[in-house]
């Protein structure tokens, strides 16, 4: 039952509401309108109305191309989020349906893992990645952020599965299903939206690494994380040109966000909203 | 079709022992029940008729063929789950017809088999929703559906009621005996509510651990239990148990009488004892009584008796309904 709310409460939080949203997405907000200034505008100090010049962007292409690092991060985001399923599905779905005494303790030590700064290995696999031939390309990045990402992988779909019931399983097994059959009637209609949702999330989570992707190329296999990142050092701080960058960058992902909204919030609350 | 047989059938989960050896002859077309407290083992033997789990010894018979280690599939037994396990993602008939589309059974006869089950259970106008758009009974009525169209040797039942509210379980008890009688299919249901047992079934058999304690019609369980344990869980309220020097006397370690055995009056009787709770339902009235060498019983008179809190009262077994027992349980 709703609990009936006064009016007066229901204005109060929806104004508390919009006013996070809005500082929450004041930074992006900004950096887009900053894209549309020219440099001078930009230091000029804080203003909200830009002179909607596209000035910015054609400096950015001319100088630094942005289709290489735009096909760089759909190949490193997919690739390694393509991979880091096959990986994670079938060790999510052995520990969810065939659980043993140690699966709870497997889980717990790969998010563990989490809980480690990256830097904090980021000798040991420059060194490996310098003498294997991976630094600067892209199956490095596919297979470092594969690596990354897989502890929430494994746990997104872990908790995905084990809402299944097993009942229904074996209901489908009486009805005479063969396990192929139970695959693809019922086991893949039901895991289809928990696997959608990590997929998406852990695209986006790829698409904005920007520690490893930094740290392991140079020009050949960078992603738009590095892209941006290359117009904040070198001849000082260019800021409308490092929006436009920004905004270059974040876009692709944003849109897809957006048409994807419904299946991220589900993946965002780890299958708690049913 | 639907004879059923356990040869001395064990299930081991690792090192325990949850069934220690069955032997059972399920007969055509009967409909029986497997009652016992939670955790006896109800499920696991269900599961092992189904195939659901494997056998750690012994072997299972499905009208003389040996289906030991036949898959689920391959047994022709449909199962209704106490959780309903309805596929959330097919609509009513889709669900319905599953079994009927794994049989790879053409279109129009699927159709014709789920409109025939749906009118049975009432389901005609809810054939296009999906599981989760659907009551409780609405959704046991689907399990059962999807049960009933592939016209199995055999239905299991595991607890499919104790998810419905109590008035709805108990239309649904009588419409789950309205298909027996209309099927004639032998039905194997799983309960702990020894009053499910006692309505529906032709057969009980009554679970303790692990192990079958007795097995026979209600009345021959109400009217000769085989042990104590059998006599205190037929029956409602529960048989009242005396020790010591009232037992000795009839020559038994313990007796039990049931509460609708008793004479009752208030001037002179066998035992002596005071009115704790009276309970006036109006159809019939149940004293819960503390007698003076201890116990407390319960005792129920039919139509009203009027009795109080703090009144005294004398009790006596009618003739030839106290029940005897042995030190061991076993009725003497
Ligand atoms: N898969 C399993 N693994 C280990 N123990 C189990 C398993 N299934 C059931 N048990 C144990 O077997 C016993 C009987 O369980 P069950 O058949 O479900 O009882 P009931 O249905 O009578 O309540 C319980 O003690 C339960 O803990
Ligand atoms: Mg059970």
């Amino acid at each position: 039952m709703a609990r009936a709310v006064s009016t007066q409460t229901k204005i109060g939080w929806t104004i508390a509401a919009w006013v996070v949203a809005l500082l929450i997405f004041f930074p992006i907000l900004y950096t887009v309108i900053t894209s549309f200034k020219t440099e001078q505008e930009a230091i000029a100090g804080f203003d909200l109305i830009p002179s909607f010049t596209l000035q910015s962007y054609g400096e950015v292409q001319t100088q630094n191309d942005y289709i290489r690092p735009f096909t760089n991060s759909v190949i490193i985001a997919v690739g390694s989020t393509i991979l880091a399923l096959i990986v994670a599905i079938p060790a999510a779905w052995a520990m969810a349906f065939a659980p043993t005494k140690q699966t709870k303790n497997i889980l717990m030590w790969m998010l563990s893992t989490k809980m480690m700064p990256a830097v904090a290995v980021l000798v040991p696999i420059y060194l490996i990645f310098l003498n294997t031939g991976l630094m600067d390309t892209r199956i490095g990045l596919v297979i470092i952020l594969m690596l990354m990402n897989l502890p929430i992988v494994v746990w997104m779909l872990y908790t995905y599965f084990r809402e299944i019931p097993g009942e229904i399983l074996e209901a489908a097994r009486m009805d005479g299903a063969t396990l192929g059959q139970e695959i693809v009637h019922v086991l893949t209609p039901m895991a289809v939206p928990g696997i959608a949702s990590t997929l998406l999330l852990n695209i986006i989570l790829a698409w904005n690494e920007a520690f490893w992707t930094i740290q392991l190329t140079t020009t050949n296999a960078a992603p738009l994380s590095a892209f941006i990142a290359s117009f904040s050092s070198p001849q000082g701080l260019f800021w409308a040109k490092l929006s436009a960058a920004s905004t270059m960058a974040i876009a692709p992902i944003l849109i897809m966000g957006w048409f994807s909204q419904k299946q991220l919030v589900r993946g965002l609350t780890f299958g708690a909203v049913k | 079709m639907g004879a059923i047989t356990l040869q001395n059938v064990r299930k081991s989960f690792g090192d325990v022992e949850v069934i220690p050896g069955v032997d059972l002859e399920i007969n055509e077309g009967e409909f029986v029940v497997f009652v016992g407290p939670s955790g006896c083992g109800k499920s696991t033997l269900l599961r092992l008729i189904a195939g659901l789990e494997d056998v750690t010894s012994g072997r299972i018979l499905i009208d003389g063929q040996d289906v030991t280690d036949a898959g689920p599939a391959k047994r022709g037994l449909a199962m209704v789950f106490q959780s309903y396990a309805l596929y959330p993602h097919m609509s009513v008939r889709k669900n319905i017809a599953f079994p009927l589309k794994m049989a790879k059974m053409p279109e129009a006869e699927q159709k014709a088999r789920v409109d025939r089950a749906a009118k049975i259970l009432n389901l005609d106008s809810y054939l296009d929703r999906r599981p989760g758009q659907l009551s409780g009974g609405q959704r046991q009525r689907v399990a059962i559906g999807r049960a009933i169209v592939r016209e199995p040797a055999a239905f299991l039942f595991d607890e499919p009621l104790s998810n419905l509210d109590a008035a709805l379980r108990v239309n649904m008890r009588v419409e789950i005996s309205d298909l027996h009688n209309k099927l004639k299919t032998t039905m194997i249901y799983v309960t702990h509510d020894q009053v499910e047992a006692m309505t529906m079934a032709d057969k009980i058999v009554v679970l303790r651990a692990g192990r079958i304690e007795q097995v026979g019609s209600p009345l021959d369980l109400y009217n000769s239990p085989a042990n104590r344990f059998v006599g205190g869980f037929i029956g409602s309220p529960n048989m009242n148990f005396i020790e010591g020097e009232a037992a000795r006397r009839m020559g038994a370690h313990s007796i039990g009488v049931r509460p609708e055995h008793w004479r009752m009056s208030t001037t002179e009787g066998a035992f002596p004892g005071t009115v704790g709770v009276a309970e006036h339902l109006g159809s019939d009235t149940l004293l819960h009584v503390e007698l003076d060498s201890g116990e407390n019983v319960i005792a129920r008179a039919e139509g009203e008796f009027p009795v109080h809190h703090g009144d005294k009262i004398w009790l006596t077994p009618q003739d030839g309904r106290v029940y005897k027992f042995r030190e061991d349980g076993l009725a003497a």
